[in-house]
């Protein structure tokens, strides 16, 4: 498979195979699947929580700016956490 | 912000305390429409009267839940027979599980599909016994089963769930591997496991028939390799699972023995696994008690955790995080000992048991054995047992 190239513009969203919520117990999000559990962290959970199919990647990446000024440029962790996200089919992007 | 962590469910790390039960396999029912002589529930049926209450099930996923339980099953025998079934999942999605039906397909409905989905049901696990009607029905020891799975699995995938198909594999079927593949990418599976049967329960009288030899699983397995390859990345995620008696280590226990599952059964039994019931111990109920005290004080919890229990060659064993020492009831069935090193292992001094189940399989001598409730024999005296023997 070839790697997909996040772009400002690309608007990701939750497969649906996927379910995304806060799991008290693990004190982490995490993501159901049949069976399964990935449990992710504070970052992952933070960009997660922004991805509604509706925020394109600049916008992710702004929001995440305003919530965490003192953080510096965070395009990259998004990108490279998107770009992971849509390796494993958690999301998809259109 | 870098470094995501990705854990498994299967990897929980160990805390001093003892993790939470993520995975509650409730069992609502024994009953069942159908016979497969592979079935891993247990040889003597209960009957159905002392089923748990749907008020007693509620409890035992509400407490569960308060200690992190995340995934639940719903299982049997065929779980759609119990007319709760609606109820009991949209209670549990209330708490936050992610909900998973394990059926037979036998019971489903269009109707019944959208009804779950309202209650909140995220995920439909289908299990299939053959790539066709004939060898199918043959095994499932019903006419017609087939297509109503067939069928059922199309309007699964239609409404929008994701979707599990399950393949019980074993020297009666092995030889549709490929067909059950293609089958699988037709109906748009998400998941395919292909797992050859668990030698427990039904499944151990009738091991002589099912247990392929292993060449067959070696053309199996080629011919699985080969179809993954040519997917290119689409369609099913195939998961192959042979049985450990070709290997010489064998498979862990369920990430170690009360870590991790916990399953309650029709009655309310507390079991650390799900065949766990053959084992000489006595298993709590959640009718006398709560779940935490089961889970964290129950002496038939503690018993096989951590290493303390283990004889040699396993208490010296540099590999014991790594299988805990296998199969706690595999070794029980074999040996008499529950607490003996899982005869799979080549280091048990039992391990030539397994060779011999391997050249007894490639020679049957006992008729194959369908799964019917021995009680309901009972009153049909009449009857003879009723005996197919599977011709492939
Ligand atoms: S004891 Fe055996 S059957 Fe039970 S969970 Fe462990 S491996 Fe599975
Ligand atoms: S001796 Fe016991 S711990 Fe060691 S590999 Fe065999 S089963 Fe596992």
């Amino acid at each position: 498979m070839n790697t997909p190239i996040v772009t400002p513009e690309m608007t990701p969203s939750l497969n649906a195979m996927f379910r995304f919520q806060w799991e008290k117990a693990q004190n982490c999000f995490v993501l159901l699947f049949p069976e399964g559990m990935v449990k992710l962290n504070g970052g992952a959970g933070e960009i997660m929580q922004l991805i509604d199919g509706q925020t394109n990647i600049q916008q992710i990446t702004a929001a995440l700016h305003a919530k965490f000024p003192d953080a510096g440029d965070l395009s990259d962790d998004v990108n490279e956490f998107v770009t992971t996200a849509i390796e494993k089919k958690w999301l998809n992007h259109d | 912000m870098t470094n995501q962590t990705v854990t498994d469910i299967s990897a929980q790390d160990s805390d001093a305390l003892v993790g939470p039960p993520l995975w509650l396999l409730a069992e609502l029912t024994y009953d069942c429409p159908l016979h497969c002589p592979y079935c891993s529930n247990p040889t003597d049926l209960s009957d159905t009267k002392n089923e748990l209450t749907t008020e007693q099930w509620f409890k035992v996923f509400s407490e569960a839940r308060d200690m992190g339980a995340v995934q639940l099953g719903f299982s049997g025998g065929e779980p759609l027979l119990r007319k709760d079934l609606e109820e009991l999942v949209k209670h549990a999605r209330g708490l936050g599980f992610y909900t998973n039906l394990i059926t037979s397909g036998i019971g489903l409905t269009e109707k019944r599909i959208t009804k779950l989905k309202e209650a909140g049901l995220d995920h439909i696990q289908i299990s299939f016994q053959g790539a066709d009607p004939e060898l199918n029905d043959a095994i499932a020891g019903r006419g017609n089963a087939y297509q109503q799975k067939f069928n059922m699995a199309k309007s699964v995938k239609a409404q929008g769930y994701p979707m599990v198909l399950n393949f019980v594999l074993s020297k009666q079927n092995l030889e549709q591997i490929e067909d059950i593949m293609r089958l699988s990418c037709e109906l748009e599976a998400d998941y395919v496991e292909l797992a050859t049967a668990q030698y427990y329960g039904w499944a151990y009288q009738n091991r002589d028939h099912l247990l392929p030899s292993r060449e067959q699983l070696v053309e199996a397995e080629a011919i699985v390799n080969k179809f993954r390859d040519e997917q290119d990345g689409k369609g099913p995620h195939f998961i192959f699972v042979t049985p450990d008696y070709f290997e010489t280590r064998p498979k862990a226990c369920m990430n170690g023995w009360g870590t991790t599952f916990l399953t309650i059964t029709p009655d309310g039994s507390a079991l650390p696994c799900h065949s766990a019931k053959m084992l000489p111990l006595t298993f709590p109920n959640v009718k006398d008690k709560s779940i935490n005290d089961i889970w964290q004080q129950d002496f038939s919890f503690e018993y096989f955790r951590g290493d303390d229990w283990m004889p040699q060659p396993c208490k010296g064993c540099d590999e014991k995080e790594k299988d805990f020492g296998g199969c706690r009831c595999q070794a029980f069935m074999m040996t008499g000992d529950m607490h003996k090193t899982d005869p799979v292992c080549s280091k048990s001094e039992d391990h030539h048991l397994i060779q011999q189940a391997i050249d007894s399989a490639n020679n049957p001598s006992k008729p194959i054995v369908p799964r019917v409730n021995q009680k309901a024999m009972k009153h049909a005296k009449d009857t003879e047992l009723n005996i197919t023997r599977i011709k492939i």
